[in-house]
């Protein structure tokens, strides 16, 4: 047996693996990004200059936390439930593009895997509120699962626009059909999708399921150490892989223009400014309340995802892109 | 086969890499449970009952309505890659399928289904 193609892709899941790790350094950027537009300074203690090392002092703490499992838990639920989050998350990166050739393996049907992949989250919400046996925990796996499902929709279909004027579920493919960027083929498409993103993350202004305020953090009530430690990096490495998406379904991907710069630069480039947005977003709105939620999930933006399918089928009947 | 090569590698790191840090907290990390730790956090109140409530119907009814409009989403991917090969007879085709979804859609509003009371 050839055991090349076994330690070739070992070593691109590690690669891909550290990656997501680096992205944990995210929780210092944000809570950086949080307190200047807040007008303070945010962490400046651990680390100098400007507190970096905060990350790996929560990390330390994190590793050193007792674990406590709720007498009245469901034991098996509530211990794999971080495994299941964390899982998607990872396995998402497996068919984004980092470059023309940098992709751990570009899946023919890489659009259908995405959606597969990412709506298995809401199984970890569910296992990890339910098996808790916790009423705020309860309550916030009730929200996530109608919170993502309403948003499922809308996601999805704005994919299939993408699809179609694309002519292939690879996202490679799609690249590199992106001679005009998608975005400006169908601007109501990328706003359906950048939305149903946010709320597929369940980060503010949609994070009903944690709702620290109301529900003291929902699902994860109950968690700590390092089983709470893999809830916070697998969102983290969700909203990196969501604002990754995004850049290549509908801003080229790895494709620059203007400047020079190696394709992987372009890549992270754009999938970094998503990232700056979703927290921006985040520390800018107010939370929405479950029938507003609902409603624009339902009302608005499944309407619109489906006038964006007629509107591609019209670009490409009339104007043959 | 290398598509599984690479699936199977992601799943086993995906495993156990959580499951080795989790491992790795258990060496550093103390363990002493007691009777009121134990208990589910309820801001300091005595837990009464059981938390795993019956769920409203609300929830059920959102479900089946989701349900209708993934199956859908399941019958536009491959129609999404070759509808341009189909022509306009395609197109008019997958624009009748989905004009009956939102036929369902509007009743499912106008029967205030989608109303979050």
């Amino acid at each position: 047996m050839d055991w090349w193609p076994l330690l070739w892709s070992i070593i691109k899941a590690l690669l891909i693996v550290v990656f997501v790790l680096a992205n944990a350094f995210l929780i210092w950027v944000e809570r950086k990004i949080a307190g200047r537009f807040q007008r303070r300074l945010g962490p400046m203690r651990v680390g100098r200059p400007h507190g970096w090392a905060q990350t790996f002092a929560d990390l330390i703490k994190l590793l050193s936390k007792e674990d406590v499992v709720p007498g009245t838990a469901e034991k098996w639920l509530f211990l794999l439930a971080p495994i299941v989050a964390f899982l998607p998350a990872l396995l998402v990166y497996m068919v984004i593009p980092f470059g023309p050739t940098w992709v751990v393996n570009d899946l023919n049907i890489g659009v259908i895997f995405i959606s597969a992949v990412t709506s298995f989250s809401v199984l970890s919400f569910f296992m990890s509120g339910w098996g808790s046996n916790n009423k705020y925990s309860v309550m916030g796996a009730f929200r996530a699962a109608a919170q993502l499902m309403s948003y499922e929709v809308p996601l999805v279909l704005s994919m299939i626009a993408v699809v179609m004027l694309a002519g292939s579920l690879s996202l490679n493919d799609i690249v590199k059909a992106q001679s005009i960027p998608f975005v400006v083929l169908q601007p109501l498409g990328f706003l359906t999708f950048f939305i149903a993103a946010v709320a597929e993350l369940n980060r503010t202004p949609f994070d009903l399921a944690e709702a620290e305020s109301e529900l003291v953090a929902g699902y994860n009530t109950e968690y700590s150490g390092m089983r709470w430690a893999f809830f916070f990096l697998s969102e983290y490495a969700n909203t990196v892989s969501a604002s990754a998406i995004m850049a290549t379904l509908f801003f080229g991907g790895w494709r620059g223009f203007l400047l020079p710069l190696p394709p992987v630069v372009w890549f992270l480039i754009k999938t970094y400014i998503f990232v700056f947005i979703i927290m921006w977003v985040r520390w800018t709105l107010p939370r929405v309340r479950i029938d507003q939620l609902l409603n624009l999930g339902w009302k608005l933006l499944l309407p619109v995802a489906l006038l964006n399918i007629a509107w591609t089928g019209l670009l490409g009947l009339v104007f043959k892109i | 086969m290398v598509n599984f090569v690479d699936l199977t590698v992601f799943l086993a790191i995906g495993i156990l890499l959580p499951a080795a840090m989790m491992g790795a907290g258990a060496l550093l990390r103390p363990q002493r449970p007691g009777k009121v730790k134990l208990e589910p956090y309820e801001c300091g109140e005595i837990p009464v009952g059981d938390a795993r409530i019956r769920y409203h119907i609300r929830y059920y009814i959102f479900a089946l309505v989701f349900v209708v409009f993934d199956v859908e989403t399941v019958f536009l991917y491959p129609w999404a890659v070759i509808w341009k090969s189909l022509g306009l007879f395609g197109f008019v085709e997958m624009m009748i399928f989905l004009g009956i979804l939102v036929i369902g859609l509007i009743y499912a509003w106008k029967k205030r289904v989608l109303e979050w009371i």
